[in-house]
């Protein structure tokens, strides 16, 4: 496998990176970077942790890095994940730069304590943080509970001073969207899987509208609707499709949610190089973001009536002969 | 009447799915089968996850009926906990 870090990648021109990354050889991984710069949002980071955690760490080969910024690799614990050496020792700074480095979550206690220790570690005052815990918790949780991932949930974070935006990613290399939903519903297709993990009430653990005692289908429409109102981008990338979430124009007065991620404003492909697993990028503007209690007045509102149209849709009609 | 501080067993961020179940299948559910009144007291949660609400409280609606909720309060709820809580009661009942 080869993955090549570009000067600049994040959710709104991330498309080129993924579509480089070269899935052949899986043995072994070959890291290359731009020479001049790296500028990678945090999902980029947990996506090669996630490759190279496959692959034995001496077969992992990082060429020697010649960007200024390559110490940011080091800094977000890239090298230490993947029990690699560095090329040269950098000073390592304490934890407390508004970044969430590299972590691996593997269970439920794991999750818990990282979402304790995640807020102090970006320096969010608490009415920031709710919004943050919660797509964290969620997007592990998912990845715990249906990836079937051996390495669990990658996790990274970074807060950008510049845009006030605090930018996540959440990876995992377990088996993917489609056939989490294929246990409940037939997706051909891995982007028609997305879809149906975004839509309102659809979970991959029954067809039952409200779901199981455990799962309700909610989680992803939540998370991508939390982006959506603060006029944020959001991706989700398993098997060869990926879904991205673009910027609502920001002159509209009320950013209106629908229950079909395919009516929102966003791109789609379905041409990517294949990845086992799933992989969702996420930014939250600190500076705009609606409270969240106003956030669950509006999530809410669609979520019941996207509920009530699915209801609707089972209804059976009479049969007039 | 039993009262269930949910704070003591989930610290102040309520989303560990696992102790929701918990909570539900050894406290409230014997609860509603002596058909005892079951107090839910939030007092320091400062937030909670709709899966956490959803495995707390949906199979009881589901099992039980929305009756259920006539024996079960929520207290001390602060507001975006109490959006939630009524997020999740109000897809139930559509389901």
């Amino acid at each position: 496998m080869e993955i090549y870090l570009p000067n600049s990648a994040f959710l709104g021109n991330i498309d080129p990176f993924l579509k480089k990354i070269d899935r052949s050889n899986q043995a072994k991984l070959k890291i290359t970077a731009n020479k001049k710069w790296i500028s990678i949002h945090p999902v980029v980071l947990c996506m090669v942790a996630a490759l190279g955690l496959k692959v034995k760490p001496e077969n992992i080969s990082c060429e020697k890095l010649e960007a200024k910024s390559k110490h940011y690799l080091q800094r977000m614990g890239l090298f230490t994940l993947l029990k690699i050496k560095a090329e040269r020792s950098i000073i390592e700074h304490e934890p407390a730069g508004r970044f969430i480095p590299l972590t691996r979550i593997t269970n439920s206690l794991e999750l818990t304590k990282f979402i304790t220790e995640i807020i102090p570690l970006l320096h969010l005052e608490p009415e920031r943080a709710d919004s943050i815990k919660y797509v964290v918790s969620e997007l592990v949780r998912n990845v715990l509970e249906h990836s079937k991932s051996e390495q669990g949930a990658i996790v990274s974070a970074q807060y950008y001073k510049k845009s006030n935006t605090i930018r996540i990613g959440i990876v995992d290399s377990g088996v993917g969207i489609k056939e989490t939903i294929n246990n409940a519903y037939p997706a051909k297709t891995h982007l028609e899987a997305i879809r149906l993990a975004l839509t309102p009430g659809i979970t991959g653990t029954t067809q039952r509208i409200g779901g199981t005692e455990y799962n309700a289908g909610a989680g992803l429409f939540f998370i991508k609707s939390i982006a959506q109102i603060n006029r944020e981008f959001f991706m989700i990338y398993s098997g060869k499709a990926m879904y991205k979430l673009l910027k609502s124009n920001p002159h509209l007065k009320r950013v209106i949610l629908h229950g079909d991620p395919f009516q929102e404003r966003h791109s789609k492909g379905e041409d990517y190089p294949y990845w086992s697993g799933t992989v969702v990028g996420v930014d939250i503007a600190l500076g705009k973001t609606k409270e969240f209690s106003a956030l669950l007045d509006i999530i809410g509102e669609v979520y019941i009536k996207t509920i009530k149209e699915r209801k609707k849709e089972r209804y059976r009609k009479p049969k007039f002969i | 009447m039993i009262k269930i501080k949910i704070i003591d067993i989930t610290g102040s961020f309520a989303e560990n799915k696992d102790l929701a179940r918990d909570i539900r299948l050894n406290k409230i559910i014997p609860a509603l089968e002596k058909k005892e009144e079951i107090i839910l007291n939030f007092v320091g949660v400062e937030g909670a996850t709709q899966s956490f609400i959803h495995a707390l409280i949906s199979d009881v609606i589901r099992k039980y009926g929305p009756e259920a909720l006539d024996k079960i309060s929520f207290k001390n709820c602060n507001e975006p906990v109490r959006k939630i809580i009524t997020i999740v009661i109000d897809y139930m009942q559509e389901g």
